[in-house]
């Protein structure tokens, strides 16, 4: 039980989050393991504060709780630093991921004594860029895959584009764009 | 060959529902489970099976059409959850005592009020006596595995019942998880093809069904359909064992894990049997003779086998996600417990209520319940028979 890696997800209603938990479960479960990607529905609304979990393990996953004590968190709206208490129950040996131009420096103090690892990504900034719309997920499953090292990089993108091009088969015109992005947030996350 | 797919358990479902390919699926959409006719009617939409797809306008509808196809001689399905369950209630009765072995997912979700669209088991235990089978599942595999296993139990020459799979809704809906899905030509060969005895369109064999039956034999007709769902653990062991031949997947009437030298035990339903194995092998760690009984056949109550397999604890903890509010205790705990009287008596056995409307439950929650056994164990006495598990007092 100890090989479980959690995933929580934090962002808002209408930013994928809970399409880069999905994603992420696609990703790892074609690696060979087993996977949950599964959000917390509540209500469904533009720009409420959601949350989304992960857990990835080389063995069955049978527990069917929330996750409360979390390997990595995913921050995906930097709002929600002041509304949310996005630190809990992160595991001492995690990391907290979250989506901002800022340095990890600058996000420190927001997290309310927070003593582990930080990483950012300015994962709205990269899918301004290469998608032209501020849709961030993509870019911070890339980090979220980065940071974890729940697989490679190599097997990550090789795998993205078969889930992308199944996902978007009514779309394929963001195909290319989303895998842009993917590859630029692998190389920019910060405090790695 | 198995197919390693990671699906949720509504698409898995589906996906069951594709490969079986019946005549009819009526259905209307009712959170958690609009899903499984959502996906079922792009597949028909797109010709990937020959089934006759009707919208219907509510859920009543949606059991009613299933009766007709079903009393015309066709194979039927549907999908629905709280509300909708409940707003089927005098079809679902009509539909067992018709005989018609239709097959319907239900995805566990609390009744209103206060609204709630989050699981609980308080719309599928409202029908527990309603005459239909209900298969319960952990998981998405379960959900598919015992989907497909209705069919034959529903249309097995002494059943002749309706089959309800129920699953919990988002938690096991709406996770994306690990299953292994059978190739269509297996899943068509294991449900064969449905030849009724008897159906309206038969011109050799003209009948009527649901004719009035007046004092004269209204008794023995229902007399005739207990009987036959008290009879039907047979067919349902037979079918189970087929299906283990197809893929090696093991179903029983209840699942026992670490039972053998168990001193304390939980019977619990559903997807957190899942969470609760995960307790009981942390308590195994540590020594604690911890077990489980996650019950997959609920209807028909499989009195005799609980009570054996209960027979030697000290201590048992029943969980019900689903509260009778009849001050005596949860349905499958006077269930339990009314098994067990005359046979088993002297085990402790008390109730917990549980996860009502969504409520989440955790290790630690499982955790505080085996802990409350020990302590029984210990004492020798029962403090509370009735007990809530996670709920604010106060």
């Amino acid at each position: 039980m100890s090989k479980v890696v959690e995933f929580r997800w934090h962002g808002r209603g209408g930013q994928g989050a809970k399409t880069a938990s999905i994603l992420l479960a696609d990703a790892a479960f074609n690696t060979g393991k087993y996977v949950q990607g599964f959000p917390e529905y509540g209500p469904e609304r533009m720009g409420a504060p959601i949350a989304a979990f992960n857990r990835i393990s080389d063995q069955e996953i049978r527990v069917h709780s929330n996750v409360y004590e979390p390997n990595f968190v995913v921050v995906v709206d930097e709002t929600l630093l002041d509304c949310v208490d996005v630190t809990a129950g992160i595991k001492a040996d995690g990391a907290i991921i979250v989506n901002t131009p800022k340095s990890p420096d600058e996000i420190r103090p927001k997290l309310d004594g927070y003593t582990g690892k930080i990483c950012t990504i300015d994962a709205t900034g990269i899918a301004v860029d290469c998608i032209k719309r501020p849709i961030p997920n993509t870019p911070m499953l890339a980090a979220a895959v980065k940071v974890s090292g729940v697989m490679s990089d190599d097997e990550f993108i090789s795998d993205m584009e078969g889930s992308l091009k199944h996902k978007f088969a009514t779309k394929p015109q963001v195909i290319a764009l989303n895998m842009d992005a993917i590859k630029r947030a692998i190389g920019e996350v910060k405090g790695l | 060959m198995a197919i390693r797919e990671r699906l949720s358990g509504n698409e898995a479902v589906s996906i069951a529902m594709k490969q079986i390919n019946p005549d009819v699926v009526a259905a209307y959409p009712i959170t958690p489970s609009t899903e499984v006719p959502q996906y079922f009617s792009n597949y028909a939409a797109n010709g990937e099976v020959d089934t006759e797809f009707v919208p219907v306008e509510s859920e009543h509808s949606a059991m009613s059409a299933c009766i007709g196809a079903q009393a015309a001689g066709g194979r039927a399905m549907t999908a629905t959850s709280s509300q909708g369950l409940a707003l089927m209630w005098e079809m679902l009765y009509i539909a067992s005592s018709y005989r018609l072995p239709i097959t319907m997912a239900t995805i566990n979700r609390t009744l209103s009020g206060p609204i709630n669209i989050h699981c609980d088991h308080s719309d599928s235990m409202g029908a527990r006596d309603s005459g239909w089978i209900q298969i319960y599942s952990e998981n998405s595999q379960e959900a598919y595995d015992n989907f497909i296993q209705a069919v034959r139990i529903a249309e097995h020459p002494d059943v002749m019942l309706p089959v309800m799979d129920c699953f919990d809704g988002f938690i096991t809906s709406h996770k994306v998880e690990n299953l292994n899905l059978i190739e269509d030509d297996e899943v068509k060969k294991f449900v064969g093809k449905y030849n009724p005895p008897y159906h309206l369109m038969d011109k050799n064999k003209p009948m009527s069904m649901g004719p009035l039956s007046l004092p004269m034999y209204y008794f023995e007709s229902k007399r005739q359909q207990a009987e036959t769902m008290r009879g039907s653990i047979k067919a349902i062991l037979e079918v189970a064992a087929d299906f283990e031949k197809l893929t090696g997947r093991k179903y029983g009437l209840f699942e026992e894990y670490k039972m053998q030298d168990a001193e304390t035990a939980i019977v619990i339903i559903n997807s957190t049997a899942g969470t609760a194995k995960d307790c009981v092998d942390q308590l195994r760690e540590k020594g604690v003779k911890a077990g489980l009984v996650k019950i997959r056949v609920f209807r028909p109550f499989p009195v005799t086998q609980i009570v054996s397999a209960l027979s030697k604890c000290k201590a048992v903890a029943v969980m019900d996600r689903a509260d009778s509010c009849n001050g005596a205790g949860g349905p499958l705990f006077t269930d339990v417990t009314s098994a067990m009287y005359g046979r088993a008596d002297g085990i402790k056995v008390v109730n917990y209520i549980y996860g009502l409307g969504g409520r989440d439950v955790k290790i630690d929650d499982i955790h505080s319940v085996y802990n409350d056994l020990q302590e029984i164990v210990k004492t020798g006495t029962v403090k509370e028979v009735y007990n809530y598990l996670g709920v604010r007092e106060g």
